[in-house]
């Protein structure tokens, strides 16, 4: 039980601490000038180059073997539901670490879409 | 405000087409892997999985798909909020539903379809919401 939940930290943690990474990367780049190939293969060129990105890259490795593991271990229907939370997680780190207002409709969309996706992955 | 409707169009543009790309690749990666076969765990058998996989066109697809995946998540989050991004992304999972009756003629339950439509009324709520709440620069400016 104690490596469950130690590996469900790591599965939620891991993916949206890699997401967040990757977007405070990408914001520190900035938006592409326009959404044309020349444009957007520089911003991508850019974004390879930073360090945001491959930590991001690095975390969410590790959220998907706890992924894996706990897939060895738990029916799928246990797994993906339990990691809807991360979704919750995510907007809290949004909100402390990128600096985003989460507005209540956002928060109760936030919580719909956890909900949904925990019914929809245990159906 | 026209430029926070252009912003929303962009975003959900954007959305859209990260979802489609992770969704065909996912499938694609799906049939080609049935094609190559349960993977053995040995040695050898992890070399000829390997070599069956990168001789197949779908694993191909698939990879290209999911690069146009990470490609479009990445471009959008340069300027939309994460907490925007992450959870209007979830429409992927109506979308799998909706293209596992469709296309692959799957029985879904009562319980799952409760489930896409709870996700598509918070997809729809945080949609309504500003895509973006903080200060962001465009990549000429930053350069």
């Amino acid at each position: 039980m104690t490596a469950t939940i130690i590996l469900l930290g790591l599965l939620i943690c891991g993916s949206t601490g890699g997401e967040i990474s990757i977007a405070h990367g990408m914001k520190t780049i900035g938006e592409p000038a326009a959404l044309r190939p020349k444009a957007l293969l520089r911003f991508l060129g850019r974004a390879l180059r930073s360090g945001s990105l491959w930590i991001g890259i690095g975390l969410m490795a590790v959220s998907f073997y706890s992924l894996l593991v706990l897939l060895s271990w738990h029916p799928v229907s246990f797994v993906i539901p339990a990691s809807a939370l991360s979704s919750v997680v995510g907007t809290l780190g949004a909100k402390y670490i990128l600096r985003e207002q989460i507005s209540r409709a956002r928060w109760a969309g936030v919580l719909l879409v956890c909900g949904g996706v925990a019914l929809v992955a245990g159906g | 405000m026209p430029s926070e409707r252009k912003l929303r169009i962009k975003t959900l543009v954007m959305v859209f087409a990260l979802v489609i790309c992770a969704n065909i690749g996912d499938l694609t990666l799906k049939r080609g892997m049935t094609e190559i076969g349960a993977v053995d765990l040995s040695a050898a058998g992890l070399a000829h999985s390997l070599w069956l996989s990168m001789t197949n066109a779908k694993i191909w697809i698939g990879i290209f798909f999911l690069v146009g995946f990470m490609a479009s998540y990445m471009t959008v989050l340069s300027w939309a909020d994460y907490s925007y991004v992450m959870p209007v992304g979830a429409f992927g999972y109506a979308m799998l539903t909706f293209f596992a009756v469709v296309v692959l003629h799957e029985h879904v339950s009562p319980r799952r379809w409760i489930g896409v439509l709870v996700v598509c009324f918070g997809v729809l709520l945080v949609g309504m919401t500003k895509p973006r709440t903080t200060e962001t620069q465009t990549l000429d400016k930053a350069a």
